[in-house]
């Protein structure tokens, strides 16, 4: 049998993949095995997909993904810890017809930026939300987050979360779903091919929602892994995550067009 | 067209942010600068000019739309009294950092704490020494009239985008609240969108294809290049030094004796003046207009000119009597004299503090 040699194999004609020109060569920064960059890529795929680039600001807050603009090749603006909600209502009220999108983490959006989100979610600005919960501070080093799991262990609850002393995991994804301003509430994640095309899907349709105009915000949650911040390998983290953060943060719609389900 | 009304401090603000051409304003209620989100939702700037106000959920939530609306090259404002001024100091500080241009107002009341809703000066380290974190600076306007509420958010605008920095209009309890004769401003159109795009190349309005991509941060995580981010700062803030600074000398021709003070304290000290000539003291006054930029130049060198003493006079326990100490850098005795909590003080005290502290003490 002849030998089959990489110049053979790398042909236009067996390309099944490219990275989307919406993310910048920027090595990411985020730790191997992190669901992170995973979330990025398929935002700005679906951005990308609906034509909407040149009509796009995203805006990122504080948390592991601050430095998102340097990946998201579209225009961004960093916003302060919590504060996204209300710098995309600045945005959004400014440009309505521009396209904006916050991407905040668990802490930034369920504890210190509970206020702007809430606010955002109830006045139905038509903004699309995707909240990345990995149930920890991952940025500063894996301390506990209003979502960290009851009995759960991190740099700030070292012997597990006592709910007696530290209060109670906060779903705010249940609790926007209650506010007649949200249109689109969901909660996915990115751990496996076939979660990633549902999470992708979900994504879209956020987007879809904002560009027709439907009334309210579209609100996407990612359960996500944070491997680092949890101490354990990408791997067992995922194991971890479907075997603990789903049964308590169970993944699906949970409104859809302006109806809960 | 310009147009002559008998308006409230606050108000005159309102209508000048409207005429100014602002494309949106953000606030929360708190006296005593209510009136001026009452104005703008009552006048419905929406249908005059397409200007958007909204009541946003805090200060917090309302300093950080200006960020997001100025970050994507939009003219906007908020305006707040001394709490709430304190809720916006996080936003302030990541609005100079990014460098972007907005306005806005502290219409100031007794501190510290919930203080009072009382008229003070107490802010003023807060405004001009940079109440949030970081090395930066503001300009900040100081009106004493009614009518400079209005002009200033015109002039107040036009140095932010030039500088691209947060301007303070930093007024206090008695202007906002006083009504007074007004020459308001004719209206001066809202940029269009394709303004904006055209003049503010570092907004982001969504990325054009075959052009950079535009990003707003205060973010960056090498040393190197934010000490340069610094630097540049620094040279933008004096620049505004050597070029911005107002003030506004009256009766200070052949004074022997002057007052230094701004906002509604200028006016007790212009009566305290008159009080003063009448009993053959040579007073005058030093009104301050911009308290950053403060005009240390033009006191330093009246300084040498037969100056016996300058009296700082403002509502706080002394604060600005400091800059006005650095200025003058020892030439001259500086007291400060002044009631707060609150109170204001009247021409009368004024005289005899000018008196009691300088001219006999
Ligand atoms: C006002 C303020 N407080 C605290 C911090 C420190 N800080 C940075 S990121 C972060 C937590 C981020 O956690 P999360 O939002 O869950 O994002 P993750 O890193 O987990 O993706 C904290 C507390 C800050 N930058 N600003
Ligand atoms: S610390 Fe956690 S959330 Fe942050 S990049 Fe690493 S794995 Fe991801
Ligand atoms: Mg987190």
């Amino acid at each position: 049998m002849a030998e089959i040699t990489l110049e053979d194999i790398i042909k236009p004609e067996n390309l099944v993949y490219t990275k989307t020109k919406l993310m910048t060569d920027k090595v990411l920064s985020y730790c191997p095995g992190c669901g992170h960059g995973t979330a990025h890529r398929i935002t700005m795929e679906v951005i990308e997909e609906l034509g909407l680039e040149e009509q796009t600001i995203g805006v990122a807050p504080v948390g592991c993904s601050v430095l998102a603009y340097e990946f998201m090749n579209i225009d961004m603006q960093q916003a302060a810890h919590g504060r996204a909600p209300a710098v995309a209502t600045g945005i959004k009220r400014v440009w309505p017809k521009k396209i904006v999108f916050t991407y905040q983490g668990d802490g930034d959006l369920a504890a210190i930026g509970t206020n702007e989100t809430i606010h955002a979610c109830n006045r139905g600005e038509n903004i699309v939300i995707i909240f990345i919960n990995n149930g920890i501070y991952g940025m500063t080093g894996g301390q506990m987050a209003p979502t960290t799991l009851p009995g759960m262990k991190s740099s700030t609850s070292p012997f597990g979360r006592d709910v007696q002393t530290m209060g109670n995991p906060l779903k705010a994804t249940e609790l926007v779903a209650q506010l007649p301003g949200t249109y689109f509430v969901t909660r996915q994640s990115v751990h496996t091919p076939g979660n990633v095309r549902k999470t992708k899907k979900a994504i879209k349709k956020a987007f879809e929602n904002q560009r027709d105009g439907k009334p309210g915000v579209s609100f996407v949650e990612i359960v996500s892994n944070c491997n680092s911040g949890w101490k354990m390998t990408p791997r067992d983290s995922n194991v971890w995550m479907e075997e603990n953060m789903f049964p308590f943060y169970p993944l699906g719609d949970i409104k859809v067009d302006g109806q809960l389900l | 067209m310009s147009e002559l009304k008998l308006m409230k401090g606050n108000e005159a603000l309102a209508e000048a942010a409207i005429r100014a051409g602002a494309d949106a304003y953000f606030g929360y209620p708190i006296t005593p600068q209510s009136e001026v989100i009452e104005y703008l939702m009552a006048e419905k700037p929406f249908d005059r000019t397409g200007m958007v106000v909204l009541q946003a959920e805090s200060e917090i939530a309302a300093i950080n739309m200006v960020y997001g609306a100025a970050g994507a090259g939009k003219k906007v404002m908020t305006s707040s009294s001394s709490p709430g001024i304190s809720l916006k100091q996080e936003g302030i500080s990541y609005i100079a950092g990014a460098e972007l241009p907005c306005l806005y107002a502290n219409v100031v009341r007794g501190g510290p704490g919930l203080g009072t809703i009382q008229p003070s000066q107490a802010d003023y380290f807060q405004s001009t020494k940079g109440g949030g974190h970081g090395d930066y600076r503001q300009i900040v306007l100081a009106p004493a009239s009614v009518q400079e509420m209005a002009d200033f958010v015109r002039d107040g605008f036009d140095l932010a985008f030039k500088y691209r920095i947060p301007v303070l209009i930093l007024s206090d309890g008695v202007i906002g609240q006083m009504m007074e004769k007004v020459d308001l401003f004719d209206p001066i159109p809202r940029l269009t969108d394709d303004e904006i795009n055209e003049k503010y190349p570092w907004a982001t309005t969504g990325k054009k294809s075959g052009t950079e991509r535009r990003i707003i941060t205060s973010l960056d995580l090498d040393s190197h290049k934010m000490e340069e981010h610094n630097h540049k700062l620094q040279a933008k803030y004096k620049e505004i030094t050597e070029k911005e600074v107002r003030y506004e000398l009256i009766d200070c021709d052949d004074a022997e004796y002057i007052f230094v003070a701004y906002g509604s304290s200028a006016r007790i000290a212009q009566k305290a003046v008159k009080l003063a000539r009448a009993k053959g003291i040579k007073a005058g006054l030093f009104r301050l207009i911009t308290l950053f930029p403060f005009p240390s130049v033009k006191m330093f060198e009246m300084c040498g000119k037969g100056i016996k003493g300058f009296l700082a006079v403002e509502m706080s326990a002394g604060q600005m009597v400091e800059d006005v100490r650095l200025a003058v850098k020892g030439c001259s005795k500086v007291e400060h004299y002044g009631r707060y909590g609150g109170i204001v003080h009247t021409p009368e005290e004024v005289l005899e503090a000018l008196e009691q502290k300088i001219i006999g003490g």
